[in-house]
C-alpha cells in the first residue's frame, strides 16, 4: 500500500463534488449559531463527534470488507433526514465516479453496478480506500476531517471569516479527529461478530431538522 | 494494478464518445461569460430555433438560486423533464472546470431519462472572464460576453476570450447607447483569438440567434460524422 494515496484521497480538491456541500454550515449561519471562529469550532465538535463518528464507523466497516448493502441500510437507519439521504447518496455517487476513474477496479464497478443512482458517501468512502490501497483506520480518517473540513471551508465563503482562523479550528481539532478515527475503527472491527447494530448511531437532531429546512430554502448558496 | 481508464464498467465515467450501452453521446455544448452577458437568453434562443430538428436538453449552474433553470422553465423553452439544475456551492467555476462531477451526472442522467439525445447545452453561471469549462464536461464551449460591459473586454482576453470554441458578443443593438465602438472589439477579438470565430448578435433583432445555431448546427454535424 502506499500512505501518499490518503493524501490524494483526503486533499479538499479531490473532484468528488463536496465543494458544493456545506454539511450544515450554511443553515447553521443563517440561524445565528455559528458566527465566528469560536462558534465555528463548537460547531464542528459536535458534528464531529456525532455525523464524523457515524462516518468514520461506515468508512471503517466498509473498508474493512462488510457488505456495502449492509452498511447503506445502516446509514440510512442513522439519517433520519430525507434531504440528508438524498445529499450523501449524491456525494456518494460522485464519489465512486471520481474513484472509479483514479483507481479503477471490479469491486468499485461492482458497487456502481449495484448502486447505480449511489450509495452513502461514506460507504463508498471505505470501499474507494480499499481500493486506494488503504485501510479502515486510513478511511475513518478521511471521513472524520470531511466531516470538519466541509463546513470550515463553507463558513469562510459564507461569513467571510478569515481562512486563517478557520483553519487553525481544524488544526485544534486533531486530537479528537484521533480519538474518533479510533473509536471508528474499534466499532467497525466489532462488525464482523455482532453485525452492523454494533457501529455507533449519535445522531444530532439540529443537523436533521436544520438539513430539511434548508432543503426548502428558494435561495442558498450550498446544495446541503 | 494498471491504473489507466477502464472503458467496460457500469456507468459512464467522463468524457467517452460511447455511452455504456455503446450508442454515442450527445454532444455537449458548454455556455459561459460574465454575469447577465445573455448566457440564458442564448440558450432560451438556440431550444426555440433547434427543438423542431433535434432532441436537446439543458443544465444550468446557478450561484445561489435557480433563476436560470426557472426562466427556461416558465418560458416552456422546453418540457420540464429536459432541464436539470445543479447547485454549485457559490462556485460555477469549480463546478463546470475542476470538480465536474455533479454536472456529468445531471447530463448522463438527462440523456437516460429523456434520451437518445443530440445535444446537451450547460449554461455556467455567470463568473468571471477566467472560468471555462473541463474538456471532461463538455466538446466545445461558446464565451458569451456583452457589448454593454465595456468594448476593452476582447482586449482584455482572458482564457474564456481567447480560447473558447466560439465567442459570441452580444446586444449589439445596445452599442450605441452605451458608445461601445463594434469594429474596434471585433479587430481585437480577432487578434486575441487567431482565427477561433466570432459571432456579434442582438437578440432583440431579427436575425437573433441564427449565427450561433448555425455553428451548433456545424459542430452537431462534425459530431455524428
Ligand atoms: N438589449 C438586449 N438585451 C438582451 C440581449 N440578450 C439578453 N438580453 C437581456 O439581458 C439580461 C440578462 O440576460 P440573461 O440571459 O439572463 O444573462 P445571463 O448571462 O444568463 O445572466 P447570468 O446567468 O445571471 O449570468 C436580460 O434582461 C435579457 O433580456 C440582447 O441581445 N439585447
Ligand atoms: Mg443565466
Amino acid at each position: 500500500m502506499s500512505r501518499a494515496a490518503l493524501l490524494v484521497l483526503a486533499d479538499g480538491r479531490f473532484p468528488a463534488g463536496g465543494h458544493a456541500h456545506s454539511g450544515g454550515a450554511e443553515e447553521a449561519v443563517k440561524a445565528g449559531r455559528v458566527t465566528d471562529a469560536a462558534s465555528l469550532a463548537d460547531f464542528c465538535r459536535g458534528r464531529l463527534h456525532t455525523t464524523g463518528l457515524v462516518s468514520a464507523s461506515l468508512a471503517a466497516a466498509a473498508a474493512a470488507g462488510t457488505d456495502p448493502a449492509a452498511l447503506d441500510a445502516a446509514a440510512d437507519a442513522r439519517t433520519p433526514s430525507p434531504a440528508l439521504r438524498t445529499a450523501a447518496r449524491r456525494l456518494g455517487r460522485q464519489l465512486l465516479r471520481a474513484a472509479r476513474a483514479t483507481w479503477p477496479g471490479a469491486e468499485l464497478d461492482a458497487l456502481a453496478r449495484r448502486f447505480p443512482k449511489g450509495a452513502h458517501q461514506p460507504v463508498v468512502l471505505g470501499l474507494v480506500a480499499r481500493a486506494a490501497g488503504l485501510g479502515p483506520l486510513d478511511a475513518a480518517y478521511c471521513a472524520a476531517y470531511e466531516s470538519v473540513s466541509g463546513p470550515a471551508t463553507a463558513t469562510v465563503r459564507l461569513l467571510s471569516l478569515d481562512p486563517f482562523d478557520a483553519t487553525a479550528v481544524l488544526a485544534r481539532l486533531a486530537p479528537e479527529l484521533d480519538r474518533v478515527a479510533d473509536r471508528a475503527v474499534e466499532a467497525a472491527r466489532r462488525v464482523a461478530d455482532e453485525g452492523v447494530d454494533a457501529l455507533p448511531a449519535a445522531s444530532a437532531p439540529l443537523l436533521e431538522t436544520g438539513a430539511q429546512a434548508h432543503a426548502g430554502w428558494p435561495v442558498r448558496l450550498f446544495a446541503s | 494494478m494498471h491504473l489507466d481508464h477502464t472503458h467496460d464498467g457500469p456507468a459512464a465515467l467522463g468524457a467517452d464518445a460511447r455511452r455504456p450501452d455503446g450508442t454515442r453521446r450527445a454532444l455537449r455544448i458548454g455556455l459561459g461569460g460574465p454575469v447577465g452577458s445573455g448566457k440564458t437568453a442564448t440558450v432560451a434562443a438556440l431550444c426555440r430555433a433547434l427543438r423542431e430538428e433535434l432532441s436537446l436538453a439543458v443544465v444550468t449552474n446557478d450561484i445561489y438560486t435557480r433563476e436560470d433553470a426557472e426562466f427556461l422553465l416558465r418560458h416552456a423553452v422546453l418540457p420540464p423533464e429536459r432541464i436539470t439544475a445543479v447547485e454549485t456551492g457559490a462556485c460555477p467555476h469549480t463546478a463546470i472546470r475542476d470538480d465536474i462531477s455533479a454536472n456529468l451526472e445531471a447530463v448522463e442522467d438527462l440523456e437516460d431519462e429523456t434520451g437518445p439525445l443530440d445535444l446537451v447545452l450547460v449554461e455556467s453561471g455567470g463568473d468571471n472572464l477566467t472560468a471555462t469549462f473541463s474538456k471532461g464536461l463538455v466538446d466545445a464551449q461558446i464565451f458569451v460576453i456583452d457589448v454593454a460591459g465595456g468594448d476593452d473586454i476582447p482586449r482584455k482576453g482572458g482564457p474564456g476570450v481567447t480560447t473558447a470554441d466560439l465567442l459570441v458578443v452580444n446586444k449589439t443593438d445596445l452599442a450605441p447607447y452605451v458608445g461601445s465602438d463594434l469594429g474596434r472589439m471585433a479587430a481585437d477579438a480577432e487578434a486575441q483569438r487567431g482565427g477561433l470565430p466570432v459571432v456579434f448578435q442582438s437578440l432583440r433583432s431579427e436575425t437573433g440567434v441564427a449565427d450561433v445555431a448555425a455553428w451548433v448546427r456545424a459542430r452537431l454535424a462534425a459530431w455524428t460524422a
